[in-house]
């Protein structure tokens, strides 16, 4: 059944594209994320811990061992409820969009269906195909749709979507490219006769081809993923998508790369973490470079979110601050980092959502402007509390206030790291420190800012049904995840206790 | 001596005497008979002619079977000629039907008649293990193709580019035949299983190495791969739409197909190794350098264009590069892997020079021309997604599989990653290519086109065959494992 | 049980929000349900066994058992006490805020939510659970003050917001090292280890520290210290209070000195004590300078002050100094040595009592004022009035009891919890409490000045038509007057309830 998530996606896709009204492919569009969501939900209801569910496994292209091979284990069912979450948020957040209606959520249910398909593919051909066909969706997405440049009197605000929109699906595709090359090589080293994930696990590569093909897959996917220093898509790319495509690129497709990084990376190939006898620069394997950028990563987003003016832009830097987490938790190689890694990338997914829903729906679609100091004055608190008790909210739980969901993931990460690389916790606890001040600048700066005496004030428009479902939805998936965390990482820890994830646990975790 | 049985021969080359006589009686009939019709009247009856003399030849291809073959390779006759040759005739009937659109000739007979007779030339040219017949061969089709390209009698465009082809041909034709003289001073033979046997040592002899040489140049100009693709991106811009199309689509199987027969039939002792360690002359590295320029050259001058068919060219330039690497492979895998590519290449390219043969009525050939497709023609705009996203190789299209198959082809053959240099220039190119096929997307769908979309009317065959060659992309792609059973994989 | 008091506030404060659009009506709900919650800690308060020094009503869930997270609370004599302080802090505030229409569905929610903050805090076992109420109480404060504050809230929000965090990143690391040398976070737990001297094993074994495992562990406290020093604003880390109490709305401020000051006080007795008996008695002699500081400093500060906030700002400080000199007395010989057992339990149950005692005064004086402000438009300096003895006699003598209270007047609540202090103090740490009685004087001197600023002197013309208080106002302002004479003249009221816990600390048998 989970597969129906997958292909009701396209099929809404198609159904929207066709909707003679703008309305009907609204709720079109609503119905079909709604189901994915519910089928999720029901999955993980019947969920058996430690299980691994095959949804389909018929053989594609026997020539060269490609299986059309959808399956589910814990940590893909987690990331499904994600994209299912976000999904409906995101429907839910663009109500309002009046321009090509129907093209916008059929390319959006599209990019929708290509993500459902990543997580269920347990084929790494299969994951590959899925993985690019999310990457023309987005493209479309920002460049039609998106938000005006930072400097809307620049001469012709359309050019500036269109280049973060050229340049977000170029380093998408240059990740690719590389995870194209690890992938045919995997192909050839195997023998050629398969590439779902079970035979590649199980395959004993060299060591020696091992720590040259994780690299390159791993930067492939961590480019999507945002790692620095090739994160620079990101901010860019967020801040002229239009808010459902932001909260999506932010919420779910970053956990692409994430994703593609564990399932991929570090699971067919774990001797590529292994230490290569020898030291340069003081790193001795590529598990130490990695887990340096990310640390950079964490601070360097941090830091820099601090100093924007532009209030997506502060979002979309600790977008790339919090992946950093997710990415130094992967590095870790413990049993908590890898758990706290992976509830981080939902808990973070339903966060970004929820910030980048109140920065572009709420925010900038009533006051057209995302420049901090100029949103002070308009006095949001005032005229639209919805929206500050939101992102209020929001951004205590994306500084890991404990209650919500980051505060678990990013404390399991921490207790990963001490046991990894002790040094590093102290400066991602800096890290998390920065991401404390810019959350409350923006914050204040943005909606309890004091009102220029004798200016005029322009009542906002209220927030609209669908945003405080939207919000809802979001607000409700952190804190339950937060209170009780347990709902999520009863399905991730009995994952990475499977066979598959024997080559990176040799034996036992750390 | 062998006795050549009449009956016999006549039964195997039936699919290419039909061809022969359809585009005859097109000529005739255009000429005597339907002169006083209209110019609509005219291109349907003749495209009827000529789509049905495909469409028996390609019926009698499927029931033919081989194997057989005339002394000397003159004329042989495999399962794996028939499937290329089958390929062959229905991109002949795609363009015959996407030419029925036409309206810069009066001269409609002549035209599908010479379309015809250059599908005859290509089947003969896969059909044939003899280099005088290859020469031949190709020398026919040349001389078709110069024809349809400078067709175009009212545009200066068209008669510089014929101009252009045909002394670029001329003169490549000319290496071609020095090396292939060459070969047979060496080897005593014209025919290429016994140019093998002949040549198999250890050393190079370096007349041998001049032979392959002026081979390759030639081979390489016919296939548009750098440095001798100069005259293509004239050629795809001057010639009338459907021309560039059919050079583009047709004419690029056949002569991989026939390159990759003297190559690997004829020369394959003398191949050497391109490896990175493992360097060894012969023909495989010198093809490695031309599919490295190839790749390089035309993905980079891509981006620069701002015709749409200029675009195209340089892209064909990009693509014979990674069409080389199938050649380059020289296994039964990269063999079908090249089939399979520069079959499903061709249905794309000849798709995308079908859209723009559509617009060529509204005068559109830059890029700002297309601002807005997508409100005026939805249709057309969604084929040409299709075509342009299979040329960039995303799945799940056609052109994605190819480039998989053909990569994972170059790394299988031996030795194992020895090629892998190349493989990562392929991807980081291909890479590339997604920058500037996108361009031509944003343009369609992106770019406001201005206050009134005037709704583009097009012909209910044109719109039919695009269809069909879209349906045929997403198919191909969605299962490959149709063709690949074909090829035999 | 417990959780149940903690979610009722939190239910109560949704419904005031639902009742967004009829502020009479949030206001009755808010009401209702504080008093729901009153009634509720006074239950506890009735069904706990004075004689049982365990942990009653105890919870336990397990939560995230892989981080040593669970769910656990439980209240034993100290938590009683706060709870039932909170509550009637809280519906004080709530009583105080039903005529200001400014405050408005909002504020009452928010007001809620910090009820239901300090009540986690004050029953949470687990340091994850205990820390997440800690920091929920900060949010509400933060925004009352910013949006309803005087014109300075801009400045006192953030530096409060500011200071409580840093505090709280440094009481979070401290715990952080103690849960990755232990694998502990349980309160209960970690006092046993530190009872049994296995702590400082444990940071050695799990840590890897240059230096030695004592020097780790000093610092581990100082850092805890900080946190619970900061909102206990303990001199010289208190300069946010007065700027803080002096921008809030009066009705919150009562919130802040009432219940949320004492939140700094109970982690000194539930955290700091027992799981840093050691470090506490090596640390002694600063910390007792730090208590004679945070009781002697603010006193003169309060004697200069023009505004009345802020003199009772100091004040607060300085009574609160005298709880932090009882702790570190008692502090000094815990467990060891049975010949003080008196004198520890003396200053303990002074403690307590004092925590008490100050939350019902400090919270009845700000109401004063807050009426005060209603009546003079705004206006709370020390000059502005005159005589106010003869033209608002009732309230003028009202607030005077409470003057005297705060004071330490016998008879009144303030007397018996800061003689038991000193009774305790004296024996164990003379000098300082000696410079102590110096704060003593100094709070004397600046009260009576108030007094006779405010209500006696000659009478101000300005007020002549001031209007005394209303028949609800002294309806609702009796019962504290009233528990406050109680509590002076019965003590035992909170000193037996406390008893088996004081003296639990007193032997250092478990907690």
């Amino acid at each position: 059944m989970l597969a129906w998530t997958l292909y009701l996606s396209f099929f809404g896709a198609l159904a929207a594209r066709l909707s003679p009204t703008k309305s009907l492919a609204r709720v079109v569009a609503l119905l079909t994320a709604l189901a994915g969501l519910a089928i999720g939900v029901v999955t993980l209801l019947h969920w058996q811990p430690g299980e691994f569910l095959t949804v389909t496994h018929v053989t594609w292209i026997p020539q060269l061992g490609i299986s059309y091979y959808l399956a589910a284990d814990g940590i893909s069912l987690t990331l499904l409820l994600l994209t299912g979450i976000a999904a409906t948020a995101g429907i839910l957040f663009s109500w309002n969009i009046e321009h090509r209606t129907q093209e916008f959520f059929a390319l959006y249910l599209v990019l929708i269906g290509g993500v459902y398909g990543v997580f269920l593919s347990f084929d790494l051909f299969l994951l590959f195909v899925f993985y690019e066909i999310a990457i023309i969706p987005k493209y479309f997405l920002i460049a039609i749709w998106g938000s005006a440049a930072r400097d809307p009197s620049a001469a012709n605000p359309g050019s500036q979507r269109e280049y973060a929109a050229m340049k977000l699906a170029l380093y998408s595709f240059a990740g690719s490219a590389l995870v194209l090359a690890g992938m045919v090589a995997a192909w050839v080293a195997s023998g050629g006769s398969s590439l779902s994930f079970d035979a590649l696990a199980a395959f004993h590569f060299s060591s020696h081809f091992q720590m040259a093909i994780f690299p390159l897959v791993f930067v492939g996917f961590a480019v999507l993923a945002g790692m620095w220093p090739f994160h620079t898509w990101a901010p860019t790319g967020h801040a002229a998508a239009p808010t459902a495509a932001s909260m999506l690129l932010a919420g779910v497709v970053m956990k692409l790369g994430a994703y593609g990084c564990l399932r991929v990376g570090m699971m067919l190939f774990p001797a590529g973490l292994d230490p290569w006898g020898l030291h340069v620069l003081g790193f001795g394997s590529w598990r130490d470079i990695f887990a340096l950028l990310a640390l950079i990563g964490i601070v360097y987003g941090a830091s820099v979110a601090l100093v924007q003016r532009d209030f997506k832009f502060v979002i979309g830097y600790s977008s790339v601050s919090h992946m950093g987490f997710v990415l130094l938790g992967l590095m870790t190689l413990t049993q908590i980092g890898l758990d706290g890694a992976v509830l981080q990338m939902f808990s973070h997914g339903v966060i970004a959502g929820l910030l980048f829903a109140v920065v572009g729906r709420m925010v900038y679609d009533r006051t057209h402007t995302r420049d901090l100091n100029a949103l002070g004055p308009m006095q949001l608190a005032r005229f639209i509390p919805f929206a500050a008790v939101t992102f209020t909210l929001a951004g205590m739980a994306s500084i890991g206030l404990p209650g919500f969901s980051g505060f678990i993931a990013e404390f399991q990460i921490l207790v990963g790291t001490w046991r990894a690389f002790p040094w590093m916790t102290a400066v991602a606890g800096v890290g998390i420190l920065i991401g404390i001040a810019f959350t409350w600048r923006a914050l204040t700066k943005a909606f309890f800012g004091e009102p220029t005496p004798g200016a005029a004030e322009h009542a906002l428009p209220p927030i609209t049904l669908p945003e405080k479902l939207g919000a809802l939805l979001l607000l409700a998936s952190t804190l339950a995840v937060g209170v009780y965390p347990r709902v999520l990482t009863d399905l991730i820890l009995p994952s990475l206790n499977s066979p598959l994830f024997e080559g990176l646990r040799k034996g036992g975790w750390r | 001596m062998n006795p050549v049985s009449y009956s016999d021969l006549l039964r195997f080359t039936l699919p290419e005497i039909t061809v022969a006589l359809a585009g005859l009686l097109v000529l005739t009939l255009d000429i005597t008979v339907l002169r006083q019709y209209s110019v609509r009247r005219r291109f349907g009856i003749a495209a009827l002619v000529g789509c049905a003399g495909c469409l028996f030849a390609a019926y009698r291809l499927v029931h033919t079977l081989p194997p057989y073959s005339l002394p000397n390779g003159m004329f042989v006759v495999t399962p794996l000629t028939n499937v290329v040759q089958i390929a062959l005739l229905a991109l002949a009937i795609f363009t015959i039907l996407l030419s029925t659109s036409t309206r810069i000739t009066g001269h409609i007979g002549e035209y599908l008649a010479l379309i015809l007779f250059a599908t005859v030339a290509m089947m003969f040219l896969v059909a044939t293990q003899n280099l005088l017949l290859i020469f031949v061969s190709l020398e026919f089709l040349s001389l078709s193709l110069y024809i349809l390209t400078g067709f175009h009698k009212q545009s200066r465009q068209s008669a510089e580019a014929a101009l252009k082809y045909f002394l670029f041909g001329g003169m490549s034709a000319g290496f071609l035949l020095f090396g292939m003289s060459l070969l047979y001073g060496l080897s005593g033979s014209i025919e290429l299983p016994a140019i093998a046997a002949a040549l198999s040592g250890p050393t190079l002899d370096p007349l041998l190495v001049i032979a392959i040489i002026m081979v390759t140049i030639g081979f390489g100009f016919k296939v548009a791969a750098a440095p001798f693709h100069l005259w293509a991106p004239d050629a795809y811009q001057g010639a009338p739409t459907v021309s560039a199309g059919f050079i583009a689509s047709s004419s690029k199987v056949a002569s991989f197909f026939v390159f990759g027969q003297v190559v690997i039939l004829g020369l394959g002792s003398a191949a050497g190794r391109g490896a990175f360690h493992a360097y060894v002359p012969g023909w495989v590295p010198v093809l490695c350098v031309m599919a490295a320029l190839s790749m390089i050259l035309g993905n980079l001058a891509a981006i620069a264009q701002t015709s749409v068919r200029r675009l195209l060219a340089y892209s064909a330039i990009g693509h014979a590069g990674y069409m080389l690497l199938g050649l380059i492979a020289h296994t039964q895998q990269g063999s079908s892997a090249l089939l399979y590519y520069v079959i499903t290449y061709a249905l794309a390219s000849l798709g995308a020079f079908g859209v723009l043969g559509a617009l060529e009525a509204e005068g559109v050939d830059k890029l700002a021309d297309i601002a807005g497709l997508s409100r005026r023609a939805p249709g057309l705009s969604l084929c040409m997604l299709i075509f342009l996203l299979s040329l960039a190789g995303i799945p799940p299209l056609a052109g994605f599989f190819a480039k998989f198959y053909i990569f994972t082809a170059v790394l299988q053959a031996e030795p194992h990653f020895g090629l892998l240099w190349l493989v990562l220039l392929a991807v980081a190119m291909s890479a590339v290519s997604l920058y500037y096929y996108l361009r031509v997307l944003k343009q369609i769908y992106v770019v406001d086109g201005g206050a009134e979309p005037r709704p583009i009317q097009t012909p209910v065959v044109t719109r039919f065959t695009l269809w069909v060659l879209a349906a045929l992309v997403v198919l191909l792609g969605c299962v490959p494992g149709i063709l690949l059973r074909w090829i035999g994989a | 049980m417990i959780t149940l008091l903690t979610l009722l506030p939190i239910v109560g404060a949704l419904v005031v929000l639902a009742s967004y659009r009829s502020p009479q009506l949030a206001r009755i709900f808010a009401m209702v349900f504080a008093a729901a919650a009153l009634v509720l800690s006074l239950l506890f308060w009735y069904r706990l066994d004075p004689a049982n020094p365990a942990m009653q009503f105890e919870e336990v869930h397990a939560w995230a058992p892989s981080l040593g997270m669970s769910y656990h609370v439980g209240v034993d004599g100290l938590g009683v006490l706060m709870l039932a302080l909170s509550a009637i802090v809280v519906l004080m505030s709530l009583a105080a805020s039903w005529a200001n229409k400014r405050q408005g569905p909002v504020y009452l929610a928010l007001v809620l939510l910090l009820e239901a903050g300090l009540f986690g805090t004050f029953t949470a076992l687990n340091f994850i659970h205990w820390f997440i109420f800690w920091e929920l109480s900060l949010i509400p404060a933060f925004f009352l003050v910013r949006l309803w504050g005087g014109p300075g809230r801009a400045r006192a929000a953030n530096l409060f917001f500011l200071y409580t965090m840093v505090g709280s990143v440094a009481l979070l690391l401290s715990f952080l090292a103690l849960f990755l040398a232990t694998g502990r976070f349980d309160f209960i737990e970690l006092a046993q280890l530190a009872q049994s001297g296995q702590l400082t094993a444990s940071l050695a074994q799990n840590l890897h520290w240059a230096g030695s495992p004592q020097h780790l562990a000093m610092l581990l406290f100082w850092g805890a210290f900080l946190g619970f020093a900061v909102k206990t604003a303990v001199v010289p880390f208190h300069t946010w209070l007065p700027v803080t109490y002096a921008e809030a709305p009066s009705e919150t401020t009562m919130l802040l000195t009432g219940a949320m000051s004492k939140m700094g006080v109970y982690g000194f007795l539930r955290v700091l004590l027992p799981i840093f008996p050691q470090q506490m008695r090596q640390a002694l002699t600063p910390l007792l300078w730090l208590a004679v500081a945070t009781i002697v400093l603010p006193a003169f500060a309060a004697w200069a002050q023009k505004d009345l906030k802020r003199t009772f700002a100091y004040s607060s400080i300085n009574h609160l100094g005298y709880c932090v000199l009882g702790i570190c007395v008692a502090a000094r010989f815990t467990g060891a040595d049975p010949s003080l057992a008196a004198e520890k339990s003396a200053a303990l149950t002074g403690v307590l009592l004092q925590i008490f005692s100050h939350g019902l005064t400090a919270a009845s004086l700000f109401w004063f004022i807050a009426l005060l402000e209603r009546r003079s438009g705004g206006l709370r300096g020390i000059d502005d009035f005159g005589g106010l003895r003869r033209i608002i006699p009732v309230f003028s003598g009202l607030m005077s009891i409470a003057i005297f209270a705060s004071l330490g007047l016998p008879g009144l609540n303030g007397f018996p919890a800061e003689f038991l202090i000193f009774k305790g103090a004296f024996p164990l740490a003379a000098w300082a409490t000696s410079i102590s009685v110096l704060g003593l004087l100094m709070t004397a001197v600046f009260l009576l000045t108030v007094i006779q600023k405010v209500f006696s002197g000659p009478v101000n013309p300005r007020w002549e038509a001031m209007p005394d208080l209303t028949t609800a106002e002294r309806l609702l302002l009796l019962p504290a007057i009233a528990l406050g004479f109680l509590l002076g003249l019965y003590p035992q009221l909170i000193g037996g309830m406390v008893h088996s816990t004081v003296m639990q600390w007193v032997t250092g048998a478990r907690l």
